[in-house]
């Protein structure tokens, strides 16, 4: 175990280093932010019947999104690790005497962590203080709170576990550019990072049900604001970490068998 | 002439990954339909924006979009300029007896924006049919320059990001704000906004005149011609974009290699 431990300290470390790209980063999470929040305004100011899900809870949506966009977002892949697989890097990688899929999946996680712990703070604190319309509220509860911390842990490990089906990918089609491209345009669709899926219509909603792309960003973040909570909120965590156990033991099947024989493309 | 050549090299090195680019052309179809459809959606689901009708918010996004896909086609160069400027082949550029700004655009030309270009001619055709409008010839003509002048600018916005690397020489992730942020918010008529993004993307990067203002003309909200006319705004603004980037050219510093 400590082997892979060793990894995600290592690349959490590296990670870290990133603190003026993170800073410019801001920016544009705020630009973003701010843009999403102002085109909802104007689309709930012009109807009159009471939307599916309330400002507060739409707009603690809004910020959670830009604040843990490491966590849902399934851009921003290991590039290093994807050249390797093409110029034939991955050879030295395939002779550790490791699990090659759990030292994988502890670096791609250490990648994200890194990522949210240098962006989520200032985001959360300074929209926390927004005024008006545009201030995000505190959790629904303690309850929720605890949720959606849960919830978002899980959604780590998920969101990793997809990830590790693009490298496995790459191993096969070497140009994994076009498949991935598609992925992460049905993920954000999908996974409501485009309009929240309560906002969706019925027939949409039942759709997003046959991915995984919801219990990325969806659900933890539902869960702070209270839209899910009780019985139900317990249910779709099951349904996440069903997701993930599934995904796991698949992605460890595909990976055994697309490392057993693999081209090394030059050295 | 000389651009053209560089065009069907790039074409020659595609033909080489096919069904990658394929691939890639559908992902590019796929990100511009889903956030198209994102807005029926909200429409399907609210009725009305402040007033603008579907049709009209449809235009609106088809035009930025089209000058966006249009400007990512042929002047991706300076998109990723501070890679020219890193690995130090600027250098080369600037031996050879051509323009700049010629070189720089042939280096990169992104075809597979092709993959966005198509769902935006799409809704930009649905949009007109949609709104019901006598064209008459003054509003056609309108709706080109918007296209033509929303290409200037964003290529003029490129050129900024790109001349910001003659001092940095690493390029700055904020410039994202101004092309896919301008491209983002507006693909809704500006008024929605709040006042102060209004008057940053009319005066200071005149998104707004590509397509909220001559929209007002175009959608019959107003019989000023004025309001088509200000699409002409493109010309001092890339003006200004290209005298910026002839003080970077001249202050150029090689990074060595």
């Amino acid at each position: 175990m400590s082997e892979y431990f060793a990894m995600f300290k290592m690349k959490l470390i590296a990670g870290m280093q990133y603190r003026a790209a993170a800073w410019a980063g801001l920016a544009t999470n705020f630009v973003w932010g701010f843009a999403t929040i102002m085109i909802f305004q104007a689309f709930y100011r012009s109807s009159s019947a009471a939307p599916p899900m309330e400002w507060s809870q739409l707009v603690a949506y809004n910020w959670l999104r830009q604040a843990f966009i490491y966590i849902w977002a399934m851009w921003g892949q290991d590039e290093e690790l994807l050249a390797g697989i093409r110029d034939g890097h991955v050879a030295y990688e395939l002779c550790r005497p490791y699990d090659m899929y759990s030292f994988w999946y502890a670096r791609l996680c250490a990648m994200r962590v890194s990522g949210t712990a240098l962006r989520f703070l200032p985001v959360i604190t300074i929209a926390l203080i927004l005024p008006g319309a545009y201030r995000l509220t505190p959790p629904a509860s303690v309850g929720a709170l605890a949720m959606f911390l849960l919830s978002l842990t899980l959604a780590l490990a998920l969101v990793v576990a997809i990830s590790m089906f693009i490298y496995i990918l790459t191993f096969v089609t070497l140009t994994p550019q076009g498949a991935s491209l598609i992925m992460y345009a049905s993920s954000e669709f999908l996974g409501g990072m485009l309009i929240p899926i309560p906002l969706m219509p019925e027939w949409l909603q039942t759709i997003t049900a046959f991915f995984p792309f919801r219990y990325l960003g969806d659900l933890p973040f539902r869960l702070y604001s209270g839209n899910i909570s009780g019985v139900d909120a317990v249910f779709q965590i099951m349904i996440q970490l069903a997701w993930i156990v599934g995904l796991i033991l698949l992605g460890r099947v595909a990976f055994r068998h697309v490392t057993r024989r693999v081209v090394v493309q030059g050295g | 002439m000389i651009y053209f050549k560089y065009f069907k090299m790039v074409l020659g090195t595609f033909s080489q990954y096919r069904l990658n680019m394929a691939l890639v052309i559908a992902g590019q179809f796929f990100y511009t339909l889903f956030a198209f459809f994102s807005m029926y959606l909200l429409f399907d689901r609210f009725g009305t924006l402040d007033g603008w009708t579907f049709g009209e918010v449809a235009l609106c996004f088809a035009v930025i979009n089209t000058a966006f896909a249009i400007t990512e086609c042929f002047a991706r160069g300076f998109d990723m300029f501070s890679g020219l400027v890193k690995r130090g082949a600027f250098d080369r550029i600037m031996l050879r007896p051509r323009g700049t700004i010629l070189q720089v655009l042939g280096d990169s030309i992104e075809i597979t924006r092709i993959g966005r270009l198509l769902v935006t001619v799409f809704i930009l055709v649905f949009a007109v049919n949609q709104m019901q409008l006598e064209w008459d010839a003054m509003q056609v003509v309108t709706l080109i320059l918007m296209l033509t002048s929303g290409v200037f600018i964003f290529t003029g916005v490129f050129i900024l990001g790109a001349s910001v690397c003659f001092w940095t020489v690493e390029g700055l992730e904020f410039i994202n704000i101004f092309t896919d942020g301008g491209r983002q918010f507006a693909a809704y008529p500006l008024t929605i906004y709040n006042k102060w993004i209004v008057r940053f993307f009319t005066f200071i990067i005149p998104y707004g005149c590509v397509n909220y203002l001559p929209l007002l003309y175009v959608t019959g909200r107003t019989d000023n011609p004025l309001y088509a006319l200000t699409t002409l705004l493109f010309v001092p603004f890339v003006a200004i974009c290209l005298l910026v980037w002839r003080f970077g050219v001249r202050r150029y510093l090689s990074t060595g290699n």
